[in-house]
């Protein structure tokens, strides 16, 4: 198993693709997940996050399994 | 109650007579309210011509999101129905985006609900407007202000 990360529209453009996976480890955070795989870049300002497709803070821990996504503001409507 | 995602155009007012004439059969003589949003794609934003835009989404989550939104308007206000469709994929000025109907007995409780979507669906839909400049194209950063009157039940 591991984490399944998704990043959509300009932050999908950023980093250059869609999505991510991470092997899991006890007591991973949403900010943990970003920090493993983008050492070098820090979360830009107003990225928003999920888990399994809910809200999540940065804080919210992470377990293996688990779909985390990051995203920017919303522009729907 | 239905919540739809579009990958095509569509008209809303159409939808709204078909989905009306079925809730007619279903609640004859109940609703004397119907209250309803189309959002439109203009041909410009931020000072620039728009010439054509695309709406990427979060599959899965839009859709959640979406009913949450909906099942809280039941829950604040008196409703009998409620109709949301939202367009995906690639869109051209004029295109409808998005269609929000909610059916009640009294208008104060069918405007309130309607407005109460739709900001909600701005608010938290996790959609992403994509716009083709005749310059290139760019992403919408951040939608406008909701209204300053209060959307939330007193």
């Amino acid at each position: 198993m591991a984490i399944h990360i998704k990043y959509f529209a300009s932050l999908r453009n950023h980093l250059g693709r869609a999505g991510d996976e991470l092997k899991a480890v006890v007591g991973l955070t949403v900010a943990d997940v970003w920090a493993a795989l983008h050492p070098d870049t820090p979360l830009p300002p107003n990225t928003l996050a999920a888990v399994n497709l809910e809200y999540a803070e940065l804080t919210q821990s992470v377990q293996d399994g688990d779909e985390v996504a990051f995203f920017p503001p919303v522009t729907g409507g | 109650m239905r919540i739809e995602l579009r990958d095509q155009p569509f008209a809303p007012l159409a939808e709204l007579a078909d989905y009306q004439a079925r809730l007619d059969e279903r609640l004859p003589g109940q609703y004397g309210a119907t209250a309803i949003f189309i959002g439109t794609m203009r041909d410009f934003n931020d000072g620039d011509p728009v010439q054509r835009m695309t709406l990427e989404h979060y599959p899965g989550m839009t859709e959640r999101q979406l009913q949450r939104i909906v099942e809280t308007a039941f829950q604040d206000w008196p409703l009998l129905n409620a109709l949301v469709i939202h367009r995906v994929g690639a869109l051209q000025p004029n295109d409808p985006i998005v269609l929000v109907a909610v059916w009640s007995a009294h208008r104060a409780a069918a405007f309130a609900a309607c407005r109460f979507i739709m900001e909600e669906l701005k608010a938290k839909a996790p959609f992403w407007k994509r716009e083709n400049l005749a310059t290139g194209s760019r992403w919408v950063e951040h939608n406008t202000e909701e209204f300053s009157e209060s959307a939330t039940p007193d």
